[in-house]
Formats: structure tokens, C-alpha cells, sequence
């Protein structure tokens, strides 16, 4: 019965929604997920929109009931490396990448962490804050085991010394296993764009330009200002402007698409600061509103109405550093005229792109990808087909979508799946 | 109780989360001295298998009975520790949770004192409640392998085919005469443009193909009946009584065009909605020869004329209908008049940036100052007020069109009190939870997808109608639903049948039957999701809330004011 397993490549909100439901009808479920963690960019956030919903805190359960499920595998660190077959058969090469700890021995308890010398930039907060050699991403990580970053560590020995479960393992190897799948479900996410390209914004020059995935680790109890929304150099922020599609909507670099979600989170970003200091002044510069989803009007009613939240419409030229840390934005509300707006923080909402990767691993499964590299479906009426029969696609890597919609299409995937493992009556032509 | 009480105590440093603030020994040296407990520990992290191993071998070890663990939440971490106690031969439910890290260490923060003193006496409480818990039981129930889809629109033909797919019998059931909803009135799809009646022919074949779908076209459901796993759907399949046993179903109702009665001098002949402009096109009925200039309103009834909320497909709408006429006729004018220009996600910014080449023109309107549609000199005009101009922008029309948003069925209503399922503010079908559970009801068994729950484009009403196939393929393919131990039950011996808790509970579980003794209260275990509405507002008292007994509370609520030298003397 080995190959009545599915696989899944990519543990965020799709992967896991997939997972589970295949799991739940009783089919075994193989989860792949390259970081620590599962739970993907919805974990990294602070809270969610249209009902700003802690992330984590409903995020939490599902990382934890996919996890305990007793038809998932998790398997963390991991990569696919080669398939082979077709659907029904496939059998699929997984690269386990090492830990340094053992699994089976560690109990999370972080004694590693505290004695380990070494301080990196924590990938997970956005580079915002400092995690030692030995650790998890976060502290609600699924699963909770820690892991040394032996690209930086200098081999001290001081986390085998104080381990009291003996759980160090410096020499540890990458493995190679095996599964044999009757479909695979891929959900790899996204990337944020690198905004460092587009100069006019001044990302990287001035150092209270961030992007809102660096914001979302800010304003968050849980993160490295421990929610306080400050500059660089402390100041409490009191005037503060969201710039919309940078890098999106943009021909400058093929990235012609809407990202669809940007505008919802700059304005659940801008409630948010104001929920923390009614005092701030917030400002969204967008060019076109797009809030179709259910329920997002009426929040940017309230944003607007409830909590003062300034819409305004104009594209920015330019951004300048004035003394005082001081950001000046340049926009145009219409076409003969150009405002200036001052500020002590700019948010850029930057374009969302296919993960990296993207293109190995669909080169791997033999599957195609669109001119800007999501994945590919072979009848745009059938919302999580690829180009190959037996490999579906879920979430953010198929197309821009939202947290319910990545939900409901993690599931869709699923059922597709499931026609191919329980109803066996699939089609070997798509 | 015979049984000598046993009690062990768990305390959670939770690292620092909770062991920061709590003065953790002292929480456990009080605990040791509580009536009935025998065992006090603290862990690190009572979560780690570590902690969970402790918690097993002081069971053994220390012939413990009850079990109370002091630590983060229940929501996250009451499952695990039941089966813990499982795992160990204990009945789960002889445990109490005891929160001290949400409702002691993070609210009390900077009061260190005050959450050790809260610490304690919320550990005092629950060992008071512990030992008045009893062992209870999950209970399992069968289901019947087959499902209801109600609606044979795009999105329940998805959901059925699907079900079928997986091995599952599905009844689908249409109210009209045909399958295909909505799209059996639109001329082409966008983004693809192909034609909706070809798009249908090859999905509706399909679906009448496939062995495991019973079709009941021109049916009305009459009633609904049961719980997960057994429910039972009465029909009117034309005129024919029908009654058909599932185990799950799926809601597709979808939804309709708001019809502008009042607005914009709509007269559905010079005034006409985008689907009626589709029909005509459809059946090329449309007189090209006497238009010069089209103009499409956008929004209109939607963003706060009618309804509140933006119905994300008719900018599309408008931008596929604007650039068809275009195309056809380069000679004719098309404006679109609109506020925001919902083209989002990957195709539809192109498809856009498409109908701009082809030449429709677009204007913006703010959102207070809506276009008017006029007569002048028996011609239409419509003042679109300029953004930048800061003035009104006269367009004379001979077709003007309306993109009215999408509404609820008026029928839904009726639907939604036979399945005792809500809708929400803007009348659409309500899912349990709009981040976490888009396709599913509250009440489980219940699924949803397509336009009943909000307005979505082609690709998401399939999408969601693959998501409900899965939800509901579960319990199909599980064979069994179990539910939960904490519910109510009634004292037929106190009950006077008044009818209260019938009314209050939200999940149709309580129910007035006749019985030897006269009306009284039933309740259907499987549907009881334990909330103890009913007990709480049943007059006599005939209610026991399951894990939540009056005899429970009160011994928490009498021990929670006496002070500790009372207790402990
Ligand atoms: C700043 C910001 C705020 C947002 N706020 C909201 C909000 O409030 N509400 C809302 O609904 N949406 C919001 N979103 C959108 C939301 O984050 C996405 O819709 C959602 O997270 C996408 O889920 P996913 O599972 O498709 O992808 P992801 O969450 O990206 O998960 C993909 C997973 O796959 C893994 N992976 C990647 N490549 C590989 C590989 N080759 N092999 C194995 N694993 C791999 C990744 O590590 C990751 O765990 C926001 C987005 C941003 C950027
Ligand atoms: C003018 C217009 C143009 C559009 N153009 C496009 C387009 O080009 N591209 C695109 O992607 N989307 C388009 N859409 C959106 C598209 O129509 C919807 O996404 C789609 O119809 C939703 O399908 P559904 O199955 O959820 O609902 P529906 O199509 O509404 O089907 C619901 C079905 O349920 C039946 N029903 C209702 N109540 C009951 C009941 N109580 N008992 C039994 N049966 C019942 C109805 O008779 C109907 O057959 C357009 C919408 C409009 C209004
Ligand atoms: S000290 Fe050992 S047991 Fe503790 S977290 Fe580190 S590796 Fe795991
Ligand atoms: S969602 Fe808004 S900010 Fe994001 S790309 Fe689309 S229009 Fe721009
Ligand atoms: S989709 Fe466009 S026309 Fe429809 S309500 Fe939303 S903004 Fe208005
Ligand atoms: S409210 Fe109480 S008395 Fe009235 S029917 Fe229900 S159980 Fe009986």
C-alpha cells in the first residue's frame, strides 16, 4: 500500500491545508518543507486581514495538528531532489539536510541557544534580530527541535557540553531518502521582491525605508521591537507612509501582474499602527484600491472612517532623506502636479514573487512555469492542474491569492489527489 | 465517590514565558498542600516529550486519578495532554487545564506578586474542580457514504464530479430546469473568451456521464433533518416527493445580479445591467448600427449605494464586455466609468492593460460623486465628475450599462433556517471562519462554495468547489464522525418541555419529543458541540452540561474566595 501516499513540497498555509485533508480521509501524506518550520509567510506575520486575527495564534493549531497527525510525515529541511514515474507511481528522492541535532533525542528546551556565543541575523524576523547558532526560527516552530547553523558556527562545543540529552551531533550527514507517491501537491509560496533594484524608493540608502514583511515583524508582540514601531534609531514613529506596488504593476521588470493582497495589508498594517498610537499619522499611496475580497470594503471603511487612515491617490518619484531622519516623498495626485509628502517611516509593499528555487524544483518535477514563473496550469478552468498529470499546484506559487483562498485552494488540491488515490479514476492524459 | 481521590499537579515554567513572572516552586510547594493531591511537580516545558513522559510515569508511579496541568492555553494544548493521560490509561477527561500563563504571567507581567497569588488560587480552583470530574466517553457514529450538493451552478458541478471521483455517491440538486447557474446566461468568459455555452457543454456532459451523480433537476428542497454522517433531505423533484439519506452536504446556491430598481434611470432598455448587455450579445440581438457611444457605470448599488461591499467581478465584467464591443465595432466609443479597478491577481491586470489597447477609455470617478444618467433632448447623458478636472464630464450615451454588484438569492434565507446555517451582514452564506475555514459551516457536515458565500470569478467558484469536495469527501471516506464527550443532557424527570433550549442552541441539537411522561427535552450527542447555551438558560435546571456539572462550577467558584490560610489550616 506504499504508493497510496501523496506528497506535498511546501509547508505553508496550502501545503498544510492539503495535507491535512488528504491525512484526515486516511491517506498517508509525506509534508516536505525546506526550512525549520512549518507554518510558511503566514507565521511571519503579525496579525491577519479583514478580521485582524493574531497569525500565529490561528496559525499555531494547524502547524501542531498537521505535525501530531498520525498519516503526516514532516519532514523539515528538507528538499525533493528527483522523481520518477508518472501518476499513480511515482517515486520521489528527498534530501534531508542535517540538523546537527537529533531529531529523536531533542525536547526543545534551548539550553543549546542560551550557551551558544555566536549572534546571526535571524532570517525568520526579516534580518531585524539576532538569534544565536543553535536554534529554531521561532519560538512557536513546528517541530520544536533546534538545529545548528554549522555555515557559522565555530565548533566551541559549548551546546554538546550543556545538552542534557546528549543531542548534539556536529558530524551529522545529509540522508537521501525514498517515498513512493501516487500524486504530488506542490504549495511553495512566495518570495518578497528585493526592493533594493528600484532606487527611487531609497531602500537600503536610508535606513527607516523597510518593506511591510519587515514591518509585519516589527509591529508584532513577538518580534525583535517586541511591537513597538520605531526607527532605526529608536524614535517612535509618528508620521508614516505605505508605498504600493513597488516592483508590481511595474513593465520596468516584466512584473506586470497585481499582487493582489498588498493593498489589504497596507491598510491592516496602518489599523494596526494606529491601534499602538492613536497619535500617528498614516498615509497609503496607491494607485488602485484593490479590496474585492469578503468583508475588505467595509475594512477599509473603518480604516478610513474608525481610525483615520489616509488613502492617497498618486504614484511616488522619488524618496528623499532630509536632516533629522526626515523622508520626503515625491508624488504626483495628478498628472501636472507634484505633492511632497514628510515622514519619519515608508513601508514599501513590494511586489510578491515566486520563491526561490522555483525553477529547479519544476524542472525536477517536469512541469511548466508562466512567463513569470508561477506555475503553470494546463486549463486555466481547472484551478490547480499543472502541465503534468498527477502534480497539482496550491497557494501563493500558482497565482496571487490570500490567506482563505490559499486555504481553499490547498484543499482543491487535495480533492483532486484524492480522485487519483481513492476513486482511481483518473485520466491519464491530464 | 468510593474511590480515593489522587490528585497530581503539573506546573509549566514554559521557559521563561511563564516561569519569568509565576514564582513557579512556591506555586508547586502550595499545590503539595491542597486537599486531595498527592503529587506536585514542575517541568520546564510540560509540552516536551519529556514533560509528557513525567506526566505518564507519576500516573503509574504515584497511582495519580486526576490530572492538573498549569500552563499556557487550553486551545492549543488541552488535546495533547488528554491523550496524555490516554497514553497513560487515565480517561481524558479526568483532566483539568489550569491557564496560568495567558491569564497570570501575561497579564500580570509587571506584577510578579499578584500573578504568583492568581497562580495559586486558579491551581486551587482546578484542583477543586478535579476532583469532581468524571470519566466520560467520545462518541462515534456511522455515515452514510454519499453526499447532497444544492446547486448545479459551476461550483456544485465541480463539487459533485469530484465527490464522484473520489468513490462517493452524489445527489445533485437544481432547482431550474438545467445545469449551469448563472452561466447559462453570459455570452464570453473572460479572461479566456471562449463562449460560456461551450465552456458548459463539455462540463455538463460530464458531469451526466459519471455513474456516481443523480442528477434532480427542477427539485426544491423541502427539508433537512439529522446530523453529520445521517442526514435526511427531503425533496420535491417536479412535484414527486423525494426523500434521500446522506452523509454530508454542500451549499451552492450561488448568487444573483442586483436588479437597479430606482438607480441611474435604469429602464432595462437604454439602462441595462451587464447581464442583460451579456444576454443580448448572446443572442446577437444587440442593434450595433444605432450606437455610437457605450457607457458603463461601475459600482453601481455596490461600495455603499445598496449594498456595503465590493463585488470583485463586475470591473472584470465590465473590461471583457467593453473590450468585445470594442473589438467588434472599433467604430463605437466605450467608457468605463469606475472608482477603483479591481484587476487583480495575474491575468486580469494584462486582460486590462488589453481592453486600454483596444481603445475603451477610462474614467474615475471619486466614490461620493457617483456619475448621473440624465435625458437631454431625448438623448441619454451621463455626468462623470472628473478626478483631476474637479468637474463633470458630459457623455452622451446610447447604451448605458450598470455593473451591479452580486446579491444573495432572496430564497437562501429559507435554506439557511432549514440547515441552521447563518448568513452574514451582506447576506451571503457565512463560513465558519473567513481566514481559517473558507468552505466550511460551523456545524459540521455542512460545506459551502462558489457566489453563496461572496462574489468570486469562474476560477474561484471551481476552486472552492474542489475545497468542498475535499472537506466533505472526509467524512465520507473516513466512514465514521466522532464527537465530542463534553455535551448536555436532560433530566427528563425535572424537565417541563417549555422549549427554551430548543430555541437557544445554535447547532440544532436539543430537541421537544413526546415522550410517556409528556414533551421533553432530547438531545442529539453527535450534534451537541458542548457550548451549554441550553444550560444555561433552561429555567427547572434540567440541563447537565457534561465536564461543566452545577456541582463542578460551584465547588471551583466556593474555593476561589476563601483565602489561602483557610484552605490550608
Ligand atoms: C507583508 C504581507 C502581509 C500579508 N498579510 C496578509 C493578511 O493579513 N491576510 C491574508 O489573507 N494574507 C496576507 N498575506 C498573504 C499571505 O501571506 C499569503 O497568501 C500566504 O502566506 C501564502 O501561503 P502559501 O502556503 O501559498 O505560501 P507560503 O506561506 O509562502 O508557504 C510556502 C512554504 O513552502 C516552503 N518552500 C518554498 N520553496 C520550497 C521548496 N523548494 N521545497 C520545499 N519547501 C519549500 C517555504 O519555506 C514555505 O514554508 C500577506 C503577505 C505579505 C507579504
Ligand atoms: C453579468 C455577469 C458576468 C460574469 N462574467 C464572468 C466571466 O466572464 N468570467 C468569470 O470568471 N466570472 C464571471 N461572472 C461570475 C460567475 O457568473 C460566477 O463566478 C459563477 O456563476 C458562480 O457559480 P456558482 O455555481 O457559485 O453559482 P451560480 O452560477 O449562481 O449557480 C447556482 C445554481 O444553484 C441553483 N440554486 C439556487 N438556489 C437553489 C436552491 N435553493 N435549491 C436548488 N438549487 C438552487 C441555481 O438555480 C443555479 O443553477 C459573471 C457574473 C455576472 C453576474
Ligand atoms: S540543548 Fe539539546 S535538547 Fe535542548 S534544545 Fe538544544 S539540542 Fe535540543
Ligand atoms: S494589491 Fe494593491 S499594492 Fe498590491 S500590486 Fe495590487 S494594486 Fe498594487
Ligand atoms: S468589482 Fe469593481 S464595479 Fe464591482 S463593486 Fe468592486 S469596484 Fe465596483
Ligand atoms: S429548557 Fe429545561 S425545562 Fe425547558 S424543555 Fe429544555 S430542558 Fe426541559
Amino acid at each position: 500500500m506504499e504508493d497510496k501516499a501523496v506528497l506535498v513540497i511546501g509547508g505553508g498555509v496550502a501545503g498544510m491545508q492539503a495535507a491535512f485533508d488528504l491525512a484526515e480521509a486516511g491517506i498517508r501524506v509525506c509534508l516536505v518543507e525546506r526550512t525549520l518550520s512549518v507554518g510558511g509567510r503566514m507565521a511571519q506575520l503579525d496579525k491577519t486581514f479583514p478580521t485582524n486575527d493574531c497569525a500565529i495564534c490561528i496559525l499555531a493549531p494547524k502547524m501542531m495538528d498537521c505535525y501530531r497527525h498520525e498519516n503526516i510525515e514532516v519532514l523539515t529541511l528538507s528538499e525533493v531532489t528527483a522523481i520518477e514515474g508518472e501518476i499513480g507511481s511515482f517515486k520521489v528522492k528527498i534530501l534531508r539536510k542535517s540538523r546537527f541535532v537529533d531529531e529523536d533525542k531533542c525536547n526543545g528546551c534551548g539550553d543549546c541557544a542560551r550557551v551558544c556565543p555566536m549572534g546571526i541575523l535571524n532570517k525568520f524576523d526579516m534580518d531585524l534580530r539576532v538569534r544565536s547558532g543553535a536554534y529554531i526560527p521561532f519560538m512557536q516552530a513546528v517541530p520544536l527541535i533546534y538545529a545548528l547553523d554549522r555555515d557559522k558556527c565555530m565548533r566551541c562545543g559549548l551546546c554538546e557540553v550543556i545538552c542534557g540529552k546528549d543531542a548534539i551531533r556536529y558530524n551529522q550527514k545529509p540522508e537521501i531518502v525514498e517515498r513512493n507517491v501516487s500524486a504530488i501537491i506542490v504549495a511553495i509560496g512566495f518570495d518578497p521582491l528585493d526592493p533594493s533594484g528600484l532606487t527611487e524608493y531609497g531602500y537600503g540608502k536610508y535606513d527607516d525605508v523597510i518593506t511591510a514583511l519587515e514591518f509585519e515583524r516589527l509591529i508584532c508582540a513577538a518580534g525583535p521591537t517586541g511591537g513597538h514601531v520605531i526607527r532605526r534609531d529608536g524614535k517612535e514613529v509618528k508620521r508614516i507612509a505605505w508605498i504600493q506596488c513597488v516592483g508590481a504593476r511595474d513593465t520596468r521588470d516584466n512584473r506586470p501582474y497585481c499582487c493582489s493582497v498588498c493593498c489589504m495589508h497596507a491598510t491592516k498594517e496602518a489599523i494596526l499602527t494606529k491601534e499602538h498610537n492613536p497619535e500617528a499619522e498614516t498615509f497609503i499611496l496607491y494607485t488602485d484600491l484593490r479590496c474585492f475580497g469578503k468583508g475588505f470594503q467595509e475594512y477599509v471603511n473603518r480604516a478610513e472612517d474608525d481610525y483615520g487612515v489616509k488613502y492617497i491617490r498618486g504614484k511616488p518619484g522619488e524618496i528623499k532623506g532630509k536632516e533629522n531622519k526626515i523622508l520626503e516623498i515625491f508624488y504626483s495626485p495628478s498628472s501636472d502636479k507634484v505633492e511632497k509628502l514628510e515622514v519619519d517611516m515608508v513601508v514599501l509593499s513590494t511586489a510578491l514573487i515566486p520563491s526561490e528555487g522555483v525553477e529547479a524544483l519544476a524542472e525536477i518535477l517536469g512541469t511548466e512555469l508562466d512567463e513569470y514563473k508561477f506555475f503553470k496550469l494546463k486549463d486555466p478552468y481547472n484551478p490547480t492542474g499543472t502541465t503534468r498529470a498527477g502534480i497539482f499546484v496550491a497557494g501563493y506559487c500558482q497565482a496571487p491569492r490570500d490567506i482563505p483562498e490559499c486555504i481553499a485552494h490547498g484543499s482543491a488540491a487535495a480533492s483532486r489527489a484524492m480522485e487519483v488515490v481513492l476513486g482511481g479514476s483518473y485520466d491519464r492524459r491530464a | 465517590m468510593t474511590e480515593e481521590l489522587r490528585i497530581g499537579v503539573f506546573i509549566c515554567h514554559c521557559g521563561i514565558n511563564i516561569g519569568g513572572v509565576v514564582d513557579v516552586p512556591a506555586v508547586v510547594e502550595y499545590a503539595s498542600t491542597l486537599e486531595n493531591v498527592v503529587y506536585a511537580e514542575r517541568n520546564l516545558y510540560t509540552c516536551s516529550s519529556e514533560g509528557l513522559e513525567a506526566i505518564k510515569s507519576a500516573i503509574h508511579e504515584h497511582e495519580l486519578n486526576r490530572v492538573v496541568v498549569a500552563s499556557c492555553t487550553p486551545r492549543t494544548h488541552e488535546p495533547l495532554f488528554r491523550a496524555t493521560c490516554k497514553e497513560a490509561g487515565l480517561n481524558p477527561y479526568l483532566f483539568e487545564f489550569v491557564n496560568i500563563r495567558d491569564q497570570c504571567s501575561w497579564v500580570h507581567m509587571h506584577e510578579p506578586e499578584f500573578a504568583t497569588e492568581k497562580a495559586k488560587d486558579l491551581v486551587r480552583m482546578g484542583v477543586a474542580k478535579a476532583a469532581r470530574l468524571e470519566p466520560l466517553e467520545e462518541l462515534t457514529s456511522d455515515v452514510i457514504p454519499s453526499a447532497v450538493v444544492i446547486g448545479a451552478g459551476i461550483s456544485g458541478m465541480t463539487a459533485a464530479l469530484s465527490i464522484a471521483k473520489n468513490g462517493f455517491y452524489v445527489h445533485l440538486i437544481e432547482k431550474g430546469s438545467e445545469m449551469g447557474g448563472l452561466l447559462r446566461r453570459l455570452y464570453k468568459l473572460y479572461p479566456t473568451e471562449e463562449l460560456a455555452k461551450e465552456f458548459l457543454e463539455q462540463r455538463i456532459k460530464a458531469v451526466e456521464e459519471h455513474e456516481r451523480v443523480e442528477l434532480h433537476l427542477s427539485s426544491s428542497i423541502k427539508d433537512v433533518e439529522g446530523y453529520v454522517g445521517k442526514f435526511k433531505v427531503i425533496l420535491d423533484e417536479n412535484g414527486v416527493e423525494k426523500s434521500i439519506d446522506v452523509g454530508d452536504i454542500i451549499v451552492a446556491t450561488g448568487a444573483k445580479e442586483l436588479e437597479p430598481e430606482g438607480l441611474y434611470e435604469y429602464d432595462g432598455e437604454k439602462v441595462i445591467t451587464q447581464l442583460q448587455l451579456e444576454e443580448k450579445l448572446r443572442r446577437e440581438d444587440l442593434n450595433r448600427n444605432g450606437i455610437e457611444n457605450v457607457v458603463m457605470i461601475q459600482c453601481a448599488g455596490a461600495r455603499g449605494e445598496v449594498v456595503k461591499y465590493c463585488s470583485k467581478i463586475c470591473c472584470m465584467n465590465a473590461i471583457k464586455n467593453a473590450k468585445l464591443i470594442k473589438e467588434a465595432n472599433p467604430d463605437i466609443n466605450v467608457f468605463i466609468a469606475h472608482n477603483e479597478l479591481q484587476a487583480y491577481g495575474e491575468e486580469y491586470e494584462l486582460y486590462y492593460r488589453d481592453a486600454k489597447k483596444a481603445g475603451v477609455r477610462f474614467l474615475r470617478f471619486p466614490l461620493e460623486k457617483r456619475p448621473k444618467v440624465r435625458k437631454s433632448d431625448g438623448k441619454l447623458v451621463v455626468d462623470v465628475f472628473h478626478e483631476r478636472l474637479l468637474m463633470d464630464i458630459p457623455l452622451e450615451a446610447d447604451l448605458v450599462v450598470l455593473s451591479t454588484p452580486l446579491v444573495q438569492n432572496p430564497d437562501a434565507e429559507k435554506l439557511s433556517k432549514m440547515l441552521k446555517v447563518p448568513l452574514g451582514q451582506d447576506r451571503f452564506f457565512f463560513e465558519a471562519h473567513v481566514k481559517l475555514r473558507p468552505v466550511d459551516f460551523a456545524t459540521d457536515g455542512i460545506f459551502l462554495c462558489g457566489t453563496a458565500q461572496g462574489p468570486k470569478d469562474i476560477e474561484e467558484s471551481i476552486s472552492q468547489g474542489y475545497a468542498a469536495a475535499s472537506r466533505a469527501t472526509i467524512p465520507l471516506a473516513k466512514g465514521y464522525v466522532s464527537s465530542e464527550a463534553i455535551i448536555s443532557s436532560v433530566d427528563e424527570a425535572i424537565c417541563v418541555g417549555c422549549g427554551i433550549c430548543e430555541s437557544v442552541c445554535p447547532y440544532g441539537a436539543v430537541e421537544v419529543v413526546e415522550t410517556e411522561e409528556g414533551r421533553r427535552a432530547k438531545v442529539t450527542g453527535v450534534k451537541c458541540k458542548g457550548c451549554g447555551t441550553c444550560g444555561s438558560s433552561c429555567i427547572k435546571r434540567a440541563i447537565k452540561m457534561q465536564h461543566y456539572t452545577d456541582d463542578q462550577l460551584i465547588a471551583q467558584e466556593r474555593t476561589a474566595f476563601v483565602t489561602e490560610r483557610e484552605v490550608v489550616s
